[in-house]
C-alpha cells in the first residue's frame, strides 16, 4: 500500500530570479540567478547535487530540448539530469522528479529548475505551441485566454448568473492580485488598479479583458531537497516538508463527452482530492493558511476555489467579492502577486508558488508576510480547462 | 455585400461607379472557396433525397482553389462518396456549368451522377467587376428515373468571341466593352442557338415557360427573349439584384430557380453565353423534390456586410499586417492528412460497440469507456449541437476576427471544441443551436495550400 510522500522530503534551499520583461538576459542568466540564491539557502556546494529534473515548456522560444541546456548553464558534469514539459504544471512536475528522487532513496540531495523565457518571442502574450499533427488537422487555433474564457460561458450558464456580476467578482480576483503584487519585490508587475481601469480594459477573449489575463514574463525558481535527516544534519532547524505532490490528467472526457458541465476544472477536483489525502487534510478551508493557484486568467481562479473545495460549487464568485480569498481574508489567495502580477513564466511557475509558500513558512516574506502560517498550497494547470493537466503541491513545516 | 458600401469606397477616384451601385453581391469570407460553396450545394441537394449515392462527380469551375489536384475528389470526400465515384474538374469558360451538366446528361453510363457548378470570383477593386462578380454554387442529380424535370436537348456553339480572358495563374479577368459583348455577341449568336434547339424540339418561342441566360452583359436575357418572342414575364431572374455573376454557377443556379417553381409541363431554357453558347432544354414531370435549403433559401440565410475593407481582405486585395502571430506556420503533414482523411474530410468519427459513445477524433481507445479498437465509423456532417462553451478570441491571429470557439455539444452525445462561423449580429450564447459546414481550416501562405475541416454555424 503506498503510503505517499509527506514529510518524506524536506526543502533544502529555494530560489526565484525577479520576473518580469527580462530583456537584459537570457535562461542561463535566469537559472543562474535562482540557482545561486538557492545554493546558497541550502549552503552546500554544487558538487552535492546528485540529480536535476529540468522544467522549460515552449522550447522553440526558450532554451531548446533535452536537459543539455541546464546542465550546461549550471555546468552539472556526469550526473543524471532530466528535462520535464507538461505545459504550466511543469514547474511543479520538475519539483516531483526530484521529491521522488529522494523520496525513493535513490539520492540525497537532488535540483528542480524551472525556467521560461518568453520574451524573446517580438510579441505579447504566449507563444502558439504545436499541437502535433492529427490536432492541427481539425482543433481550432485559439488562444490561451480563448481557452479558459470558455469556463465563464459554463459558469453563467450552470448558475444562472448575469454577466455583470460574474465580470465584477472576475475584476476582484485581479484587484487582488494587484494589490498583492505591490508588496512583492520580484514580482512583474507591482502597481495597484481600480476596478474601474479593469472593468473597462479591452477585450482579449469574451469575457476576459487584459486585466482578467496574468503577465507574461521571464524568470526561473528553483528549489533543492532532501530528506528531512539530512537537512537536520546540515543545520536545517525550521524544515518545510512536502506534504502532497499530486498530477492529474485529462483523458479527453470533459472535450469529448457530454459528462462536464464547463463551470469547473476535474482535474483540479482529482488532484486535489488526493492531494488532501496524501497530506492528512480534512478541511481545507479552514487547515490552509494560504493558496497560490494558476490564476493564469481571472476566471480560472475563481473557479479554482471551488475546485479545491474552498467555496461551495457555485458560491465561489460571492466569496470573492466577499474578501475571502484577499490578503486579509479567510484564505490569502496570491500573497505575492500570482501569475497575474508575480509573472508567469510557465516552466518556473509551479516552484515560484512554492517558493512564496517557503518564504512564508520560515518568515521571510517581508512585508507580505502572514501571521503563522502552517500550510501552504499551490496549484498548476496545463493546458486548456476541458484537456489538460493539474499539479497540486502541498508543503508545510515539519 | 452592399454594392453601394463598395462603391462609396471608390467615390474618390471612380464617382462613376455610383450609378452601378444598386443592391448586394454575395461574398465568400476568407475560410470560403469553389470547394467549401461546391460541398454546400452538393449536400444541400443530396440530403435526404432518397436516391443512391451518384457514381459520378463533375465540379465545373473557372476558379478552382487547385490548379494541379483534383478538386471535385475533394469535394467527393467530404461528401463521403465511395472511393469508386468517378471524379472530374471541368472549366475554361463559364458555360462550364451547362456543359458538365450536358455532358453528364449525355452520358449512358449507368447510376446517378452529380453535377455541381460553384465559383468564387475575384475582381479588381474599383473595376465594374469587383460590383458584378458574385460567389455561388449549385448542384444537381441526373439520373434516368423518378426526375423532377427531363431533359429535352442541347445546342452547342464553339465560336472565338473573345468578351473577357484571364491567363493561367493570373488573378482578374480583363473584359471588354460590354455593348460590343452584347450586340456582337449575344445579339448574333444566343437567339439563333436556341431557335434551333425549339425547332429541333418542335416547340415554339411562347411555349417557353422558364428563359434564363448567364455569362452576357445585364439585360442581354430580356433581349434575347424579345428577339425570339418570349413573353418578358418568362425570364428567369438574372440574380443581379442580390448575388451577382457566379460564373459557371450562374446558369445552372437559375435553372434551380426554375425547377424549384415551374409546374409539371413547362419548358425550361437556361443558356450560358462564353466562346459560343450552350442551351439546355428540359421540360418539368409531376415530380416534387426539394433540396433542404434551396436558392431561395440560400440567399435568405445572407449574413448583411457593408465594410468594404473587409471584404478587399478577403478577397486579398489588401494584406493587413495581421502581427507576428500571423508568421505561425501552418504546413499540414500530408501522410497525416492521409492517414485520418475520411475524419478531416468527411467527419467521420467513432461510435464504440462497447458503451454506444459517439466520438471524435476516433482514437483508438474509447474516450468514455476506454474499450480498444472498439469503434464504428460515425458520421458528424449531418449531426447538430449546442454551444456548450465559448468564447470571442480577439488575441489569435485570424483573418475575420474575432475567432468564435467553443466546445460543440452534439445532440447524439458527442462533444467537440470547433470554430464557430458566421455568428453575426445575433451573437451566441451557450445552448445555441448549431449545424456543420464544411470550410477551410487553414491557409498555408507560404506554399499555397488550403486545407479543410468542418465549423460549426448558429441555426438562426
Amino acid at each position: 500500500m503506498a503510503t505517499g510522500i509527506k514529510d518524506k522530503v524536506a526543502i533544502l534551499g529555494m530560489g526565484c530570479s525577479k520576473f518580469g520583461e527580462r530583456w537584459d538576459v537570457g535562461s542561463e542568466q535566469l537559472i543562474s540567478e535562482a540557482f545561486n540564491e538557492a545554493l546558497a539557502d541550502a549552503g552546500i556546494e554544487r558538487r552535492q547535487i546528485e540529480a536535476a529534473w529540468f522544467g522549460s515548456a515552449l522550447d522553440s522560444v526558450n532554451v531548446g530540448n533535452s536537459a543539455i541546456p541546464l546542465a550546461t548553464a549550471l555546468r552539472l558534469q556526469g550526473i543524471p539530469v532530466s528535462r520535464v514539459e507538461n505545459m504550466c504544471a511543469t514547474g511543479t512536475e520538475a519539483l516531483r522528479g526530484a521529491a521522488y528522487a529522494v523520496a525513493s532513496g535513490a539520492v540525497d540531495i537532488a535540483l528542480a529548475v524551472g525556467v521560461e523565457k518568453l520574451k524573446d518571442t517580438g510579441y505579447g502574450g504566449l507563444p502558439v505551441p504545436g499541437k502535433g499533427t492529427l490536432n492541427d488537422l481539425w482543433m481550432p487555433y485559439c488562444s490561451a485566454p480563448a481557452g479558459f474564457a470558455q469556463l465563464a460561458a459554463g459558469y453563467r450558464a450552470k448558475y444562472r448568473l448575469d454577466r455583470d456580476t460574474l465580470k465584477k467578482a472576475l475584476a476582484h480576483v485581479s484587484f487582488k492580485s494587484h494589490q498583492n503584487g505591490v508588496k512583492s519585490p520580484k514580482a512583474h508587475l507591482r502597481k495597484a488598479v481600480s476596478l474601474d481601469t479593469i472593468l473597462n480594459a479591452p477585450l482579449i477573449a469574451e469575457p476576459l479583458g487584459v486585466f482578467d489575463c496574468c503577465g507574461v514574463s521571464d524568470g526561473a525558481a528553483v528549489a533543492i531537497v532532501t530528506t528531512p535527516e539530512i537537512a537536520k544534519a546540515l543545520g536545517k532547524h525550521d524544515r518545510v516538508t512536502i506534504k502532497a505532490l499530486q498530477l492529474a490528467s485529462s483523458s479527453g472526457i470533459e472535450s469529448g463527452t457530454g459528462d462536464w458541465d464547463g463551470s469547473n476544472v476535474p482535474n483540479t477536483r482529482s488532484a486535489a482530492a488526493a492531494a488532501y489525502k496524501e497530506a492528512g487534510i480534512t478541511d481545507p478551508r479552514r487547515q490552509l493558511s494560504q493558496i497560490e493557484v494558476h490564476d493564469c486568467f481571472s476566471i480560472t481562479e475563481l473557479v479554482t476555489m471551488e475546485d479545491l473545495g474552498l467555496s461551495a460549487d457555485g458560491e465561489a464568485w460571492r466569496d470573492v467579492l466577499d474578501g475571502v480569498y484577499d490578503a486579509d481574508g479567510e484564505v490569502p489567495c496570491q500573497i505575492d502577486g500570482g501569475l497575474k502580477c508575480f509573472g508567469h513564466p510557465i516552466g518556473a511557475t509551479g516552484l515560484r508558488m512554492v517558493y512564496e509558500h517557503y518564504l512564508q513558512l520560515l518568515g521571510r516574506a517581508g512585508e507580505r508576510q502572514l501571521k503563522n502560517p502552517t500550510l501552504g498550497l499551490s496549484h498548476n494547470l496545463g493546458g486548456v480547462p476541458y484537456n489538460g493537466v493539474a499539479a497540486i503541491s502541498i508543503v508545510g513545516l515539519l | 455585400m452592399s454594392r453601394a458600401a463598395i462603391a462609396d469606397a471608390h467615390a474618390w477616384a471612380l464617382p462613376g461607379l455610383k450609378g452601378q451601385a444598386k443592391g448586394e453581391r454575395a461574398l465568400c469570407s476568407w475560410d470560403e472557396d469553389t470547394i467549401t460553396l461546391a460541398v454546400a450545394a452538393a449536400r444541400d441537394c443530396l440530403r435526404d433525397n432518397g436516391r443512391n449515392a451518384p457514381r459520378s462527380l463533375t465540379l465545373a469551375s473557372v476558379t478552382p482553389p487547385f490548379a494541379d489536384l483534383q478538386n471535385a475528389v475533394i469535394v467527393a470526400s467530404a461528401l463521403d462518396l465511395s472511393t469508386s465515384t468517378v471524379c472530374s474538374d471541368a472549366g475554361g469558360a463559364t458555360r462550364a456549368g451547362l456543359t458538365a451538366l450536358a455532358q453528364s446528361l449525355e452520358s449512358s453510363a449507368e447510376g446517378d451522377a452529380l453535377v455541381i457548378a460553384a465559383d468564387r470570383r475575384s475582381a479588381k477593386p474599383g473595376s465594374m467587376q469587383e460590383l458584378q462578380f458574385g460567389a455561388g454554387a449549385a448542384a444537381l442529380q441526373v439520373g434516368d428515373e423518378g426526375a423532377m424535370a427531363n431533359y429535352l436537348g442541347r445546342e452547342s456553339v464553339s465560336h472565338l468571341f473573345v468578351d473577357h480572358f484571364r491567363a493561367t495563374g493570373e488573378k482578374h479577368d480583363y473584359y471588354w466593352e460590354e455593348r460590343w459583348i452584347r450586340d456582337e455577341g449575344v445579339a448574333k449568336v444566343v437567339p439563333a442557338a436556341i431557335q434551333r434547339l425549339l425547332t429541333r424540339l418542335d416547340r415554339s418561342a411562347d411555349s417557353v415557360q422558364w428563359f434564363g441566360l448567364a455569362g452576357a452583359p445585364g439585360g442581354s436575357d430580356k433581349l434575347v427573349a424579345k428577339t425570339l418572342g418570349i413573353a418578358p414575364e418568362k425570364v428567369i431572374p438574372d440574380l443581379a439584384a442580390n448575388v451577382g455573376d457566379c460564373g459557371s454557377a450562374h446558369a445552372p443556379l437559375q435553372l434551380v430557380h426554375a425547377l424549384e417553381n415551374a409546374r409539371p409541363g413547362d419548358l425550361i431554357i437556361v443558356a450560358a453565353f462564353g466562346q459560343g453558347v450552350e442551351v439546355l432544354a428540359f421540360e418539368m414531370n409531376a415530380v416534387s423534390r426539394r433540396p433542404a435549403l434551396g436558392l431561395a433559401g440560400a440567399i435568405a440565410a445572407r449574413t448583411p456586410e457593408t465594410a468594404y475593407l473587409k471584404m478587399a481582405s478577403f478577397e486579398g486585395e489588401i494584406d493587413l499586417d495581421w502581427g507576428m502571430r500571423a508568421e505561425a506556420d501552418v504546413k499540414a503533414a500530408l501522410t497525416q492528412q492521409y492517414r485520418s482523411s475520411d475524419q478531416i474530410n468527411a467527419f467521420v468519427g467513432g461510435q464504440c460497440r462497447t458503451c454506444g459513445t459517439a466520438q471524435f477524433p476516433r482514437l483508438p481507445n474509447c474516450v468514455k469507456c476506454g474499450a480498444h479498437d472498439s469503434q464504428t465509423p460515425f458520421p458528424f456532417a449531418d449531426q447538430r449541437g449546442v454551444v456548450a462553451t465559448y468564447s470571442a478570441d480577439w488575441l489569435q491571429f485570424y483573418l475575420a476576427p474575432p475567432l468564435y470557439v467553443g466546445l460543440v455539444q452534439f445532440d447524439v452525445g458527442a462533444r467537440l471544441l470547433m470554430e464557430i462561423v458566421e455568428v453575426g449580429a445575433a451573437g451566441i450564447d451557450v445552448g445555441t443551436p448549431l449545424s456543420m459546414q464544411f470550410r477551410i481550416k487553414a491557409r498555408d501562405r507560404k506554399r499555397h495550400y488550403s486545407r479543410y475541416f468542418w465549423k460549426a454555424v448558429p441555426i438562426r
